[in-house]
């Protein structure tokens, strides 16, 4: 592995009540897209806190190109929180112009408006934009000092599904700029679409770590049948099938997609809305921790 | 460091602008506040002079003096009071005209420039009248107060509107985003200081040359000392909200923590009235407070013409109390909710 831009070393971090983040260790080599991926108390808003260094750890370390973080790190990081108010009756220009006063060094203003393609809401006062645009407004803040590390933390949460697509492309470019990202989400397709690897995090430690598609590798050799639960008789739970049910659906795992359709089809299981799929990184942390996803 | 002090310099300036209620607050106040005193203290009906004559009643003393336009005549039976109110300014002028051996005597105030002129009006009326001259500084109750509107304004202005804005950016996670940039705690507590800062400079100007223009107030000291002073009181009154804004996150408990500070201020450093013959302790623990140092020394320079020799010990106290209350606000400053 090439010399690693963040360097992550058995952190911990305690709060009053619990152990949020236990014994956390990976380093993030320069130009990836890195995913920390979890359900909520998994302990990656806190994890990446730290490597922001907006929190202070109880123990370990983060390194940003081999040293602590401190002034260069603030210099060349760039962030977009979960939720940042900006300052009252600024329009986005001024919004963003306010932030690159901050950086010694960092982009053109109207660069950056263009970038998060803003040129249309410039002029509009901050506080009345749409959820989309907000966030793409806090993405071309957190771009404007042209940052070597760009920390995104679950930065589509709440979107509409067109918003969030756009979101993606411009994360998309950014990516191509061979900028590294940290980026925290809840959204499978969001990892599996940006993420170059991916630690999946639980009760504040790593439970998987690497690129997407080697992981779902390992662990998957088989091909999942989903059936809408009204469609999967009581009778058919005793067959000898790997199943997993959630609240709307049952997943069939197996090996041999012609011998389960046929036992399937014997116990008169109806397969109009049968749909077959690979399994993906919300199936991956299904296998890996038995619990469902919370948005 | 200047730069980015400078660009949330602009960006404060900016937002407080645009607030129009509060932008709308802070000059309909000024305009109450000279609308109220010119009410109060105007008026083209109220006599120029107003004249003692010692005696029971005015009926009882006849002379032609009593009927100048102009001058209102009050009837004065006690002369020890009588003369107390000519030290106070309270009257222009005393007459006693059954003064010993019949002759016509009076008291007048020399520092005072309407007892100079109702000494004129007397003389040309009554030319053998004798002078028994008092000495006393020439205060009205308004001019007096004058400095006491002023340092109340700017009181509130400085703790109000510094204490809330930076809770306000805590709880909303402004800060927390600022945080996570180069800027220091130090630089935006001095940008928030200095925007506050030239906030009051300029609302306390227009304030004093409007309501001074409205009452006839003419300072008699070093209007640019007063500046001088005005300024490091704002900024130890400023620093003061700071300290209190640090590290809370729960506008109720800031507020009601700035009320503590405010009332005790309004009520004993002096704005509506004077402390002498208070106890001591209420008079030792008005020093504690910067508006009352901004008062103390704003009326000796505007009413007594004082120096700057004058008012050091004020000038320091201010200055040492704006250090140390900045110091504390940065070293307890919180960018965000713990």
């Amino acid at each position: 592995m090439s010399t690693p831009l963040l360097e992550v070393r058995d952190l911990v971090k305690d709060y009053a009540s619990a152990r949020a983040v236990n014994g956390v260790s990976f380093r993030v080599p320069p130009g990836m897209c890195f995913g920390l991926l979890g359900p909520n108390g998994a302990g990656k808003t806190t994890t990446i806190e730290i490597m922001e260094g907006i929190l202070p750890p109880t123990s370990g370390e983060v390194r940003y190109c081999g040293e602590p973080l401190g002034a260069r790190f603030r210099e060349e990081a760039g962030i977009l929180f979960q939720k940042t108010a900006l300052q009252d009756f600024l329009t986005v220009r001024q919004s963003i112009a306010l932030f690159r006063g901050l950086y010694g060094r960092g982009l053109d203003v109207e660069e950056v408006i263009r970038t998060c393609a803003l040129e249309t809401l410039a002029g509009r006062d901050s506080r009345k934009l749409s959820g989309g645009q907000q966030q793409r407004l806090l993405l071309a803040i957190a771009l404007v000092n042209d940052p070597a590390v760009l920390f995104l933390d679950e930065p589509t949460t709440g979107l509409d599904p067109q918003a969030r697509r756009k979101f993606w492309e411009l994360v998309e470019s950014i990516k191509q700029r061979r900028k590294t990202i940290i980026l925290t989400t809840h959204n499978m397709e969001e990892a599996e679409l940006l993420c170059d690897e991916i630690v999946i995090m639980d009760h504040g430690r790593i439970i998987a770590q690497g690129p997407p598609r080697q992981l779902l590798a390992a662990h998957f050799a088989e091909v999942l049948l989903e059936l809408p639960r009204q469609d999967f008789p009581e009778s058919a739970r005793a067959l000898p099938l790997q199943l997993l049910e959630t609240s709307e659906r049952v997943e069939i795992t197996t090996h041999d997609v012609e011998e389960t359709l046929r036992t399937l089809l014997a116990h008169r299981v109806p397969l109009t809305h049968l749909r077959i799929r690979p399994p993906n990184l919300e199936d991956l942390f299904l296998e890996l921790t038995g619990t469902e996803l919370r948005p | 460091m200047i730069r980015r002090l400078l660009s949330v310099l602009h960006a404060r300036n900016l937002e407080f602008l645009r607030d129009r209620g509060t932008l709308a607050w802070t000059l309909a106040l000024p305009v109450t506040l000279v609308i109220g005193m010119g009410f109060v203290f105007g008026g083209p009906q109220r006599p120029l002079f107003k004249v003692g004559v010692l005696g029971p009643q005015l009926d009882a003393v006849a002379h032609p003096f009593l009927h100048e336009r102009y001058v209102q005549f009050v009837a004065e039976p006690n002369a020890a009071q009588a003369l107390h109110k000519v030290t106070h300014q309270d009257l222009d002028l005393l007459v006693d005209f059954n003064g010993s051996g019949g002759a016509a005597r009076y008291w007048v105030n020399t520092d005072s420039p309407k007892g100079y002129i109702a000494e004129k009006l007397l003389l040309a009326a009554v030319p053998g009248a004798r002078r028994e001259s008092v000495r006393g500084a020439a205060v009205r109750y308004v001019d007096w107060l004058f400095p006491g509107i002023l340092g109340m304004n700017m009181m509130f202005s400085c703790l109000f509107g510094v204490g809330y804005v930076v809770v306000r950016y805590r709880k909303s996670g402004f800060l927390k985003r600022l945080h996570a940039t180069p800027l220091s705690a130090f630089e935006f507590l001095g940008a928030q200081v200095l925007s506050r800062l030239l906030l009051i400079l300029f609302v306390t100007t227009v304030l004093y040359a409007s309501i001074g223009a409205v009452i006839g107030f003419h300072s008699a000291g070093n209007v640019l000392l007063l500046a001088l002073l005005a300024a490091l009181g704002a900024l130890s009154m400023i620093a003061l909200g700071l300290t209190v804004a640090a590290r809370f996150s729960s506008e109720e408990l800031v507020g009601g923590l700035l009320n503590l500070l405010t009332w005790p201020m309004i009520m004993l450093s002096g704005v509506w009235f004077s402390l002498e013959g208070s106890p001591r302790w209420v008079q030792w623990v008005s020093h504690v407070f910067p508006l009352t140092h901004v008062l103390d020394a704003a009326r000796a320079v505007m009413l007594d013409g004082a120096g700057l020799r004058q008012i050091t010990p004020d000038l320091v106290y201010l200055a040492v109390t704006a250090l140390a209350f900045l110091a504390f606000g940065a070293w307890s400053f919180r960018w965000r909710i713990d």
